[in-house]
């Protein structure tokens, strides 16, 4: 039988605020345990929530980068549960009124036909401490530093059918996340997750097959093996007479199996209801109309200027504008030296190779864009040739060298006074006798010998050509 | 609505809570009086009135995103019965 695999996500992304979302403490990541912490976001009695005014607006943002409907009248609700991540025992959350419904984002789906994945809505709430088990003493130590950390929680249709159209998903969102500023999205520091709802239906079926939902995918790599491995279990069940059973599973990416997280009769009941601390949020059209007139540049956008004014083919657009951190150093690096299809190769190919040859990633670009521009100004003015660029480029990405500093000191920079030439070449016949007079007897290949000496002794830091015409001149 | 001893028992494991039988009767009569006395607003004509979540027309209530905090743990870890390495300890916990 052929199997059709349904998913949606449930993707939750802490903001790039200063503070957190209900009282005035840093949202900074790391720091000493319970540093980041107040009366307010470690619920003592009495305390009173006061909503973070940015937290509204990077919601519009979003929702209207994904062609939401915003929320004119906007509430929040209690989401009630005891577990000690959360010290008031409930989270302030979004359900009745979401403050964005009924978005988008395209991808491409099967057959390589354009797809919108719905958006069903995006709502505000607040993130939940961190719990540190300690084995020796078998009890649990809780750190509130990430417990008010504003989040945006993005829900989507049922519309995804293979793990690609996935992948696609969410780098775009994840795009558009950075490029308007809502999030830095750092999947290792926990600041982009995402959940899969996932089930599967013989082919031509309309009804949906009981789904199970997928907890703890740090990665797109994680996300694209939990899913194959889901689909398979869940498929092989199915074909042994077996059923699949609605829970909550958690992905071990180290075994690369996942297993049941809560059972069926534990089903979660957060008896939501109004809440009653914080009064209603009311959008006005003006504020929806300054917050879009205000949107940085999306990726779409950026593309369609980098090809019409800057005229970049489209694969160099698609890939510059994966990531904020080519586009910075992209733009800030065409500002400086002018040179749009150049700056795009070098980041394309040594700054990429680099990247991946550390192991660092994009948003953690060592290079700035003043050493890329200097780099790519010397060789355009042949200052230094292409090899050389690549290894002062180097040094400027691994060790913070200013690269004409580098050039001048190591003496790198080409000989463009060509009569410095000839007393080089001149040492160099002298001492390859042989060869030249190989050469002079009719054997045109000892040149080669003699120009890779000659290149040598130069330390390849002038034009072949100009050395080659010089010594054809000298020898013929 | 009807309250029965089942459901005053899931409403006790959801509360963290235990009951004797004496109390779970009382709860159960309890909570049913005040379904019963709840059930007299649904006797009131509410068409064309705007749903309210909250007691005050008041709305918009918003801070800047400034950090007006600093670090405390030493208050803040005050009140907890029990800490340790800066964190609040809490029996063991796994999911």
């Amino acid at each position: 039988m052929e199997w059709e695999i349904v998913m949606g996500l449930e993707v939750h992304t802490e903001l790039a605020t200063k503070t957190k979302i209900f009282c005035g403490c840093s949202t900074e990541f790391g720091g000493e345990a319970n540093t980041h912490v107040c009366e307010i976001c470690s619920g003592m009695p009495g305390t009173l929530p006061l909503l973070n005014r940015r937290v509204v607006e990077f919601a519009i943002r979003t929702g209207l980068a994904t062609h939401c409907d915003i929320t004119r009248k906007n509430k929040f609700d209690r989401k009630n549960y005891f577990y000690p991540d959360l010290p008031k025992a409930y989270q302030i959350s979004q359900l009745y009124f979401p403050i964005c419904r009924n978005g988008y984002i395209p991808v491409t789906g099967a057959d390589g036909a354009p797809k919108k994945i719905g958006i069903h809505e995006i709502h505000m709430e607040e993130d939940a401490g961190k719990l540190i088990h300690d084995a020796f003493t078998d009890s649990t130590l809780v750190d509130y530093n990430r417990c008010g950390v504003p989040l945006l929680e993005i829900v989507s249709e049922p519309d995804f059918r293979s793990a690609a159209e996935v992948i696609e998903y969410l780098e775009k969102l994840r795009a558009i996340l950075q490029f308007t500023g809502v999030s830095d999205c750092k999947m290792q520091e926990g600041s982009l997750r995402a959940d899969v709802n996932l089930s599967v239906r013989p082919k031509g079926q309309t009804a949906f097959g009981t789904r199970t939902e997928m907890k703890n995918l740090n990665s797109f790599r994680a996300i694209q093996r939990a899913i194959a491995y889901e689909a398979e279990r869940q498929i092989e069940l199915l074909e042994d007479g077996g059923e699949v059973v609605q829970e909550t599973r958690r992905w071990d990416d180290n075994k690369g199996i996942s297993y049941a997280m809560r059972s069926k009769e534990d089903a979660q009941d957060y008896k939501y209801f109004p809440e009653p601390d914080l009064p209603p949020i009311e959008i006005s059209e003006e504020t929806i109309e300054r917050i879009r007139a205000s949107m940085p540049e999306l990726p779409e956008q950026k593309k369609r200027r980098y090809t019409e004014e800057l005229g970049l083919p489209e694969y160099d657009t698609s890939i510059l504008t994966s990531e904020m951190a080519y586009v910075k150093l992209f733009e800030a690096t065409v500002a400086l030296c002018d040179s749009p299809k150049d700056v795009a190769n070098w980041i394309m190919g040594e700054v990429m190779k680099l990247l991946s040859a550390t192991a660092t990633l994009p948003e953690n670009m060592p290079l700035t864009p003043e050493a890329l521009a200097a780099v790519i100004n010397m060789v355009r003015a042949g200052k230094i040739n292409r090899g050389t660029g690549k290894t002062v480029l180097e040094k400027a990405f691994c060790d913070g060298v200013d690269p004409e500093q580098y050039v001048a000191a190591h003496n790198l920079a080409q000989i463009t006074d060509l009569s410095a030439l000839r007393p080089v070449l001149e040492e160099v016949i002298a001492a390859n006798e042989k060869s030249v007079s190989e050469y002079k007897a009719g054997r045109t290949q000892a040149m080669g010998y003699i120009m890779g000496q000659a290149m040598r002794a130069l330390k390849g830091k002038a034009p072949a050509q100009e050395v080659q015409k010089l010594l054809h001149e000298m020898l013929d | 609505m009807q309250i029965d001893k089942d459901l005053v028992m899931y409403l006790e494991k959801l509360g963290r809570i235990e009951l004797s039988e004496a109390q779970r009767a009382a709860t159960e009569k309890d909570l049913q009086d005040i379904l019963t006395y709840i059930d007299t607003l649904n006797e009131l004509d509410t068409d064309g009135v705007e749903p309210a979540s909250h007691s005050f027309p008041i709305a918009n209530v918003m801070r800047e995103d400034e950090v007006t905090n600093t670090a405390r743990p030493e208050a803040i870890l005050q009140n907890a019965p029990n800490s340790r390495d800066g964190c609040f300890v809490v029996p063991k916990t796994v999911e």
